[in-house]
């Protein structure tokens, strides 16, 4: 299994993301497992892998909060929505560890 | 940035010409906020609630977009006209084209926050208060500043750090 956190330095909200994704993983009994972590800096490399914000969490490249279709593609913070409609420059803890339950094995 | 804030002259969703004017206010909030970003978003409603509360005291709060609309359309002149029509600002929202504002202002995220006084010197620049995801901090730090700076005294906490989403420059 892969696990990976795309990012952009310019969206100060990768390093919480990322003690998210290690606090998830944990409880879930997968503390060991690795997080790749893929730092996106330019146009190029957002197409390449078709990054639609920073932070986004994939694992064995799909993303654990599927974008919707026409989503834009860019170095940007990314939008997610917290369970009582706020929103968030980081997903839920609980509902990312949610998504990683039905991902992972 | 010196301690004098650089005047300007922005058109709001409307076109209409909206200049800083700091002298006609007992207080100017001035704010560089976006669309698109999720810190800007997740503070608005609470820089909202602070231009209503604070309108009986005199206080004019402005809203600037300074983004690069060509790499991030939903920071377009467009979006924010959408924005404003559905009732989602409760101050005018400028629109900074050029970019000259937040270049001479020094502005560094969505959102940084100003507060400038009527003698047209800063009073307050940073964050809106500690936490974009606790809404029960009501702005406290912007709200702090200009509590100080309309009973006339120092302000207690003049730099926070601003945090937010880079500004967009143009290449």
């Amino acid at each position: 299994m892969n696990v990976e956190l795309l990012y952009w330095e310019g969206c100060p909200s990768h390093p919480q993301a990322l003690a998210d994704l290690r606090a998830a993983l944990d409880s879930l009994g997968l503390g060991d497992l690795p997080v790749a972590l893929t730092r996106v800096e330019d146009d190029e490399q957002v197409r390449a892998t078709g990054f639609v914000g920073s932070p986004t969490i994939r694992v064995d490249g799909a993303d654990a909060f599927p974008p919707a279709d026409d989503e834009p593609l860019g170095l940007a913070c990314r939008v997610y929505r917290l369970p009582d409609g706020r929103v968030s420059p980081t997903p839920d803890p609980g509902q990312l560890r949610d998504a990683l339950a039905l991902m992972l094995p | 940035m010196t301690d004098t804030v650089p005047a300007f002259t922005l058109p709001d969703t409307d076109g209409t010409p909206t200049s800083l004017s700091p002298e006609s206010a007992a207080a100017t909030v001035v704010v560089f906020t976006c669309n698109h970003c999720p810190y800007a978003l997740a503070w608005h409603d609470r820089l909202n609630d602070v231009a209503r509360d604070y309108a009986a005291s005199g206080v004019r709060l402005l809203y600037v977009n300074s983004n690069d609309a060509e790499r991030y359309p939903r920071d377009s002149l467009a979006a924010m006209t959408e924005r404003v029509e559905r009732g989602e600002f409760a101050a005018p929202y400028l629109h900074d084209q050029s970019q000259a504002v937040a270049r001479r202002w020094e502005a560094r995220t969505t959102p940084d926050v100003f507060v400038v006084g009527p003698d047209g010197t800063l009073a307050y620049r940073g964050a809106p208060d500690a936490d974009h995801g606790d809404p029960a901090l009501r702005a406290q730090w912007l709200r702090t500043a200009l509590d100080d700076l309309l009973a006339g005294r120092p302000v207690t906490n003049p730099r926070t750090e601003p945090v937010g989403c880079s500004i967009k420059w143009r290449p």
